[in-house]
């Protein structure tokens, strides 16, 4: 049997797993992170922090529901301001969890399967914060449901040709698929985690989740069967998604906005925020959870590529604007290039082509790769730097359109900024709670990764 | 380590192995030797072991196809019903049956509920959820989802006999072998 075992070829990476693991300590170092490590001071004291950072979007929201959005700095021309900036820049954030569950999962890029879970939380963490945005923003968010068809005795029915509409139908769709293609992924390591408890309650609360999972043969067979076709139908759902939100600005006339580059820029864009975030969150927490085995620096190494990958298409999309601002002739399309540039947003463009397009470029050296200080340091530019866009987008292309009678200046208020870091602290409450109660690590996905779970020899055993 | 369990009637009989090559292996030669009604348990998806114990084909696909044929035709027909049917609205002399514009929706609603049946389908077509299970009357089966893999022939088997496929399993070289009260 010894002859026809498959020797790895010989590989210089990193490996995506440290070496010297078996399925129980996998199963052990990770679950034990949720069922017997202590709650640290250092855990309680930054919960207590993000936490009422949280509870200051609640106050936010408390007045903005009593008061209505005339608190926030928004006026004609420019109508949407924070909410929408916010609200693009969360749900960019969530695509690279998406990306990286079902995407890299088609592509069997298996070192995905180290931080998938992560960074499915992570999508579903941001599209929550999304939500908020244009929720709110609707002025009476109690009555949103009338976005959705529904028979009603106001015999009314949304207007189906409204990217608003679809909005709400591709946002709300990308939510519950990450849901269940998130709650799919935990289902066997629930049962892990059931069958490792020690005390009675805990065993009943995840057993109850794992619904009585024990690991068929059959089971695992349409498991794998409908977790592909989930990574299947998860795949074009995430480019459609920015797709949809770039159409509520491509759709419409204003300049800067109506272009056909959108799609594609918004959908690299977004994997490139949320690519960022994912660093800027795996960096301390691998740190902090001892995690250096499954979230090695290969992975940091893979992700910071994409970064920079995707980055270049955003900077492609920039240069395209630019490029497309003088070539159509259009006045007014070559006026919001200079706006941009000489205007009185001329800083914030300048700091979005800095942290977007020019810092990021030092992820072709290998040293910057590899430091996880740079590493975190970049990923928080980039992060700052795909917020400005959003801001540019939205606000530099509203405040001055064609007519210069409706120019006008956008400031926001304070109520803006603190809706703002209420959703970020809103975000970290959940993942904060989030790395504690659940296994943050695929433990099936992970044991799949070692040698000893394939079973190619088994068809020479059978003859 | 066989557990004695005289009153209760027997769900099967249960091997445990060390490897997932043992446990394919193993399957295999069950399949082999004619027994129908078994299942093999593993903390992880192992490739070969549903067919070993053969079971090749799902239906999850199956139940994909036709949630998704529902979501992607019912969202259609529900714009078309509302923008040129119940609620007709004239934007700028536009046809009513602006089919581009119902693309989206009816993308979104396809992939929406293709997947919540791919979800549900799987956990139904599973028998999940199953709060109780007599394999996890055997104490060592608590390690089926960390690094042990199990070998069951049910009792309802044709061919089960206590004591042959007791020591039908034995040739197999399992760690114990348990009855599996029911």
């Amino acid at each position: 049997m010894a002859t026809n075992t498959q020797i790895p070829v010989a590989d210089r990476r990193v490996p995506v797993i440290a070496p010297g693991h078996t399925f129980s300590t996998i199963g052990e170092k990770i679950s034990n992170i949720v069922l017997s490590r202590p709650v640290s001071l250092g855990w309680i004291f930054g919960f207590l922090i993000v936490f009422s950072m949280m509870n200051m979007l609640m106050m936010a929201l408390g007045y903005l529901f009593i008061k209505g959005t005339g608190i926030w700095g928004i006026n004609i021309p420019i109508g949407w301001g924070f909410a929408i900036v916010n609200f693009v820049w969360w749900i960019g954030i969530g695509h690279a969890g998406t990306l990286i569950s079902a995407i890299l999962c088609l592509l069997r890029q298996t070192w995905r399967n180290s931080i998938n879970r992560f960074a499915e939380a992570m999508t579903l963490f941001a599209v929550a914060c999304a939500g908020i945005f244009p929720l709110a923003h609707t002025g009476r968010p109690w009555l949103a449901y009338w976005l959705f068809p529904y028979p009603n005795t106001m015999r009314y029915w949304p207007n189906f040709r409204s990217p608003l509409v679809w909005d709400v139908f591709a946002v709300s769709t990308y939510f519950t698929i990450s849901l269940v293609f998130w709650f799919v992924g935990l289902i066997p390591d629930f049962a892990s985690l059931r069958d490792r408890a020690e005390s009675t309650l805990v065993q009943r609360i995840y057993g109850l989740l794992a619904m009585g999972w024990r690991g068929s043969a059959r089971h695992w067979h349409r498991y794998e069967t409908a977790y592909l076709l989930l990574a299947g139908l998860a795949t074009p759902l995430v480019l459609s998604v920015h797709t949809v939100v770039s159409f509520d600005f491509a759709v419409g006339i204003v300049p800067g906005w109506h272009t056909t580059i959108f799609p594609p820029y918004f959908v690299a864009g977004a994997i490139y925020s949320g690519f960022a975030m994912v660093l800027c969150l795996a960096i301390p927490i691998r740190a902090i959870y001892g995690l250096q085995d499954f979230i090695t620096m290969r992975h940091l190494e893979n992700a910071a590529k994409v970064m920079l990958a995707t980055g270049l298409i955003v900077a492609y999309g920039y240069g395209m604007e630019a490029f497309m601002g003088w070539y159509s002739g259009s006045q007014f399309d070559s006026f919001l290039l200079w706006n941009r540039l000489h205007g009185p947003y001329r800083l914030s463009y300048a700091a979005l082509l800095a942290c977007n397009i020019f810092i990021p470029q030092v992820l072709w050296l290998k040293k910057f790769r590899v430091s996880t200080g740079w590493l975190w340091l970049i990923s928080f530019v980039v992060l700052v730097g795909m917020w400005l866009e959003r801001f540019i987008i939205v606000v530099v292309s509203l405040s001055r359109d064609f007519l210069t009678s409706s120019w006008g200046q956008y400031y926001p208020t304070k109520w803006d900024w603190m809706t703002f870091a209420g959703t970020i602290g809103m975000f970290l409450t959940a993942m904060w709670l989030f790395v504690r109660i659940l296994p943050m690590i695929s433990i099936f996905e992970l044991r799949t990764l070692l040698p000893e779970s394939q079973v190619h020899e088994a068809a020479e055993v059978k003859q | 380590m066989t557990i004695e369990t005289s009153e209760s009637p027997i769900y099967g009989l249960m091997a445990e192995f060390d490897s997932a090559q043992e446990l394919v292996a193993a399957a295999h030669k069950t399949h082999a030797a004619g027994y129908q009604k078994i299942d093999a348990y593993s903390p992880f998806p192992i490739e070969g072991l549903a067919e070993a114990i053969g079971f090749h084909k799902n239906s999850v696909p199956l139940v994909v196809l036709i949630g998704g044929l529902i979501g992607g035709i019912s969202a259609y027909a529900l714009q078309y019903w509302v923008a040129v049917i119940t609620y007709p609205v004239n934007v700028a002399g536009r046809p009513y049956h602006s089919w581009p514009s119902f693309i989206i929706v009816t993308f979104e609603l396809t992939i929406l509920f293709a997947g919540l049946s791919a979800a549900i389908g799987m956990i139904a077509l599973n028998g999940l959820p199953m709060p109780y299970h007599p394999v996890f009357n055997v104490p060592e089966f608590a390690k089926a989802s960390e690094n042990k893999f199990f070998l069951i022939v049910f009792s309802s088997d044709p061919k089960y006999d206590a004591a042959r496929t007791r020591s039908f399993l034995n040739d197999l070289a399992p760690r114990m072998i348990a009855e599996v009260p029911s």
